[in-house]
C-alpha cells in the first residue's frame, strides 16, 4: 500500500520535473516570438516614418512661393493704346461693341512685356546694367497676362500706377531658396550674372519677399510658368471620379453582396462567381485601365482623358473590394438575429433591410471608404484612359478633360525643371496623402461613432 | 444561496398543479402532425413523428441531446425551411390546415406561430422597438396610440412592464439575460399568435430567471397553445400538461405529463427519466 502510494508520488514528481525542463524552452520560444514580431513592427514603422519625414522635407518648400512686388504703371506712352470706347461715344450699340472688340484686340496684341520690364527696372537700383531679355527671366511668364487682365478689368487704369504682387520665375525661385549652387560657373547656370545680381538685389531692397504658396491650390498645373504651376485641376478631377466611384460602386456593390449573401441559392454558378470575384480583386489595376479604353472610350466613344471615364473604370476596380468585404460583413452577423427576425415572421428582405444591414453597416461603411481611398491613389489606369494629358484648366463637368492627383504627381515627377519640380511633386504627395489620412480617419470616426450607438 | 433555492421553492409551489388529467384528455386539438420526417441531406433527423398538440395546454418535448425534439419544434412553424439541405416529409396541421401547403404564406404562419429561442436574441434596438417590430411588420396597429397600447401590454402579460417601464427607448440588449428572455416572449406575444414555441428558452438563465419564466409559461396557458423543448425534466414536470419523449429521431412515448413521470410504458421512457440515459 505505501509502497504503491511512493511509486505514484515519484511519477507525480518525474512528470513535474519534465514539465520544468521543458518550460525553459517554451518560454525561449515565446521570447523569440515576440522580439521578431516587434521588430518587424518597428521596421515597418521606421520605413513608414522616413517617408513621411522624406516627403515632408522635400515637400514644404513647394509652400513658399517668391513674390515680386512691383509698381505697375500703365503708361500711355509705353502702352500706345487709345481709352477704351465709352458706350455714350457711339450712335449705336453696334458701332460700340465694334469698337469695344477692336480695342480688346488691340490690347492683347500689345507687347506687355514692356510693362513688365518697365516695373522691374523701376523697382531695381539705378546702376543696374542689364538687358531685357535677362531681366525677364525674373518675372514668371505669366506675369504679363496678369497685369493685362487687371488692365482689360479696368481700362481706367490707363496711366495710373498700381501696386502688383506678381510671381518670381521658378529659376529665380530656386536661386533664391538656395536650390542652385551658387558657384557653379555661368555656362552652368540657368540664369545669367546680371539676373542673379539683380535678384540679390531684390531680396534685399524687399521687392522680392517670400509668402504662403496659396497658387498650389488655387491654380492649375503650367509649364510656361512654372512657379504658377498648381493642383486644382487634378484636385477637381480626382473628385469627380470619387464621386462617381461612390455613387456607382458603394450601391452596386452592397447590393451585389446582399444578393449574392442572402438572397442567391447555392449552385456552381454562385460558387463560380464568388471565385470570380475573389478572382477580379488581384486583377493588376493596369488591366483595368485597359479595359476602360477599350469598352468605354473605344465602343461607347466617351470622351478620353475626361473623369467619367476615369470614374468609371476605378468604379469597376472598387467594385470587388466592396463586394468582398460586405459579404464579410453579412457572414459575421449572428444566426440568432436572422432566427429572431425570421421567427416573428419577417419576410427575408425585410430581414436583411431591417436587421443585418444596419448591422453591418458600419463595416461596409468603413470598407467603403477603404476601397475608395485605394481608387484614389490608383494611377496606372488612368494612363491607359488618356487622364494623364497636360491639362491646364478645372474640368467644370465629368466630361471635361482632365488629370488626377496621382497622375499630377507622375507628371512632376517627370518634369525637366527636377530642382523646381521635385518639392512640387512632394507637395502633391503630401496633399494626397493628407485626403487619404482624412478620408480614413472620418472612417474609423464614423465606425467608432456607429457601433457605440448600436 | 439559500434566498436563491428560498425563492426557486417559492415560485414552485405558486406554479398551479397539473391539470386534471381526463380534463386535458378532453381539451380541443390545437396541431397534428403525422409522419413527419425532416432529413439533412442525407442524414435523417426524424423518423415519422405523429402527435396531436391539445388547445391551451403547455406541452414539453423531452429527451437526450440530438434526439430531435428541438428539430421536430422547427418544423412546427418551418424555421426549417431556412436551413440549406433541410427536407421535411409528412403533415403538421394547424387547426386543420396544412403548414406545408405551398399556397399558405410561411410570413402569415410564424405570425401564428410564434418562438422564443434558446438563447435571448433580442434585436440591437431600443425595448420598445423590440415588441413593436412584429406588429409593425403584419401592420397591426393603426396609429401610435395602438401600437403604444400593444406594447404596453405585451410588456405586461410578459412580466416584464413594471422592470422596464422607464427604459423603453434603451436597448433591448442591455437588460439581463432573464429580462431578455421575457423580452422575448413580449415580442412574440405582441403578434397575437395562437401558439407559442419555446425551444429550451431557460437553459442560458440561472435558476431565479428560469423561476420567473416558468411562471410566466404557466399563466400564458390559459390563452396560448405552449410547446416547449426541454433538457430539464424537472421543468417539463412543473410547467407542462402533456409530455413527449423522443429518442434517436423517435417519438418513444407520449401522454398527460403526471403519467409519463409516475408511470412511464416505455423502458426507454423509464430509463430516461431514472437517470439512466441520457
Amino acid at each position: 500500500m505505501t509502497d504503491t502510494l511512493s511509486t505514484t508520488r515519484q511519477a507525480s514528481l518525474d512528470r513535474t520535473q519534465r514539465i520544468r525542463a521543458g518550460l525553459r524552452r517554451r518560454h525561449l520560444g515565446e521570447t523569440i516570438f515576440r522580439g521578431l514580431g516587434l521588430a518587424a513592427i518597428v521596421l515597418a514603422l521606421g520605413f513608414v516614418a522616413l517617408l513621411f519625414v522624406d516627403v515632408v522635407r522635400k515637400g514644404v518648400p513647394a509652400f513658399t512661393q517668391s513674390n515680386l512686388h512691383l509698381a505697375v504703371t500703365f503708361d500711355p506712352e509705353l502702352l500706345k493704346v487709345d481709352p477704351a470706347p465709352v458706350r455714350d461715344a457711339f450712335a449705336s450699340q453696334a458701332e460700340y461693341t465694334a469698337a469695344s472688340l477692336k480695342w480688346q484686340r488691340d490690347v492683347a496684341m500689345l507687347n506687355w512685356n514692356k510693362v513688365v520690364e518697365a516695373s522691374l527696372r523701376a523697382a531695381a537700383p539705378a546702376d543696374v546694367e542689364i538687358d531685357s531679355r535677362q531681366i525677364l527671366t525674373i518675372a514668371e511668364t505669366d506675369a504679363r497676362h496678369d497685369i493685362r487682365e487687371m488692365f482689360v478689368a479696368d481700362p481706367s487704369l490707363l496711366g495710373q500706377t498700381v501696386e502688383v504682387d506678381v510671381l518670381a520665375s521658378a529659376n529665380a525661385a530656386n536661386w533664391i531658396k538656395g536650390n542652385i549652387d551658387r558657384s557653379l560657373g555661368d555656362a552652368q547656370q540657368q540664369l545669367s550674372a546680371p539676373a542673379r545680381a539683380l535678384i540679390d538685389a531684390f531680396v534685399e531692397n524687399g521687392t522680392i519677399s517670400n509668402g504662403f504658396a496659396w497658387s498650389i491650390f488655387t491654380n492649375v498645373d503650367s509649364r510656361a510658368a512654372p512657379a504658377s504651376a498648381g493642383l486644382l485641376g487634378a484636385f477637381v478631377g480626382t473628385v469627380w471620379m470619387m464621386l462617381i466611384v461612390i455613387i456607382l460602386a458603394v450601391p452596386i456593390g452592397v447590393a451585389a453582396a446582399v444578393y449574392l449573401e442572402e438572397f442567391a441559392p447555392r449552385s456552381r454558378w454562385t460558387d463560380l462567381i464568388e471565385v470570380n470575384i475573389n478572382n477580379l480583386a488581384a486583377v493588376p489595376s493596369i488591366v483595368f485601365g485597359l479595359l476602360g479604353a477599350a469598352v468605354f472610350i473605344n465602343y461607347l466613344h466617351l470622351p478620353i482623358s475626361a473623369p467619367i471615364v476615369g470614374g468609371l473604370v476605378l468604379t469597376l476596380m472598387t467594385l470587388p473590394t466592396i463586394i468582398i468585404a460586405t459579404r464579410g460583413a453579412l457572414q459575421g452577423v449572428s444566426p440568432a438575429l436572422r432566427q429572431a427576425a425570421l421567427g416573428m415572421g419577417a419576410s427575408r428582405t425585410q430581414m436583411v433591410f431591417h436587421h443585418v444591414l444596419p448591422v453591418t453597416f458600419p463595416s461596409i461603411l468603413t470598407a467603403t471608404i477603404i476601397g475608395v481611398a485605394q481608387a484614389l491613389g490608383e494611377t496606372a489606369p488612368l494612363l491607359l484612359i488618356g487622364m494623364k494629358a497636360f491639362v491646364a484648366s478645372v474640368p467644370l463637368t465629368p466630361l471635361d478633360q482632365a488629370t488626377a492627383l496621382p497622375v499630377q504627381i507622375y507628371l512632376w515627377q517627370g518634369n525637366e525643371n527636377r530642382n523646381f519640380f521635385e518639392p512640387r511633386t512632394a507637395a502633391a504627395i503630401m496633399v494626397l496623402l493628407a485626403v487619404m489620412i482624412l478620408l480614413n480617419g472620418v472612417a474609423i470616426y464614423l465606425r467608432s461613432r456607429l457601433e457605440k450607438r448600436a | 444561496m439559500d434566498m436563491v433555492a428560498g425563492k426557486v421553492k417559492m415560485t414552485q409551489q405558486s406554479v398551479k398543479s397539473a391539470m386534471n388529467p381526463t380534463d386535458m384528455l378532453e381539451r380541443p386539438i390545437r396541431l397534428t402532425a403525422r409522419d413527419v420526417t425532416v432529413h439533412y441531406g442525407a442524414k435523417q433527423a426524424l423518423h415519422g413523428i405523429s402527435i396531436d398538440i391539445p388547445d391551451r395546454a403547455v406541452t414539453s418535448f423531452i429527451g437526450p441531446s440530438g434526439c430531435g425534439k428541438s428539430t421536430f419544434l422547427r418544423c412546427i412553424n418551418r424555421m426549417n425551411d431556412t436551413i440549406e439541405g433541410a427536407k421535411v416529409g409528412g403533415t403538421i396541421k394547424l387547426d386543420g390546415e396544412d403548414i406545408y401547403d405551398p399556397s399558405l404564406d410561411v410570413v402569415e404562419l410564424r405570425a401564428r406561430i410564434g418562438m422564443v429561442f434558446q438563447k435571448p436574441n433580442p434585436f440591437p434596438k431600443s425595448i420598445y422597438e423590440n415588441v413593436a417590430y412584429g406588429p409593425r411588420i403584419h401592420g397591426l396597429a393603426r396609429s401610435k396610440a395602438d401600437m403604444d397600447e400593444i406594447v404596453v401590454s405585451s410588456l405586461r402579460k410578459a412580466g416584464l412592464f413594471e422592470e422596464v417601464k422607464d427604459r423603453l427607448n434603451e436597448p433591448g440588449t442591455g437588460l439581463s439575460g432573464g429580462q431578455q428572455q421575457r423580452l422575448c416572449i413580449a415580442r412574440a406575444i405582441a403578434v397575437g399568435p395562437e401558439v407559442i414555441l419555446m425551444d429550451e428558452p431557460c437553459s442560458a438563465l440561472d435558476p431565479i430567471a428560469t423561476a420567473i419564466i416558468e411562471e410566466l409559461i404557466d399563466e400564458l396557458r390559459e390563452n396560448y397553445t405552449i410547446v416547449i423543448v426541454t433538457h430539464s425534466m424537472q421543468q417539463a414536470a412543473r410547467v407542462s400538461q402533456k409530455t413527449a419523449f423522443f429518442h434517436l429521431g423517435n417519438l418513444i412515448e407520449e401522454g398527460v405529463t403526471e403519467d409519463i413521470f409516475t408511470n412511464p410504458v416505455n423502458k426507454q421512457t423509464q430509463d430516461y427519466i431514472m437517470g439512466r440515459i441520457g
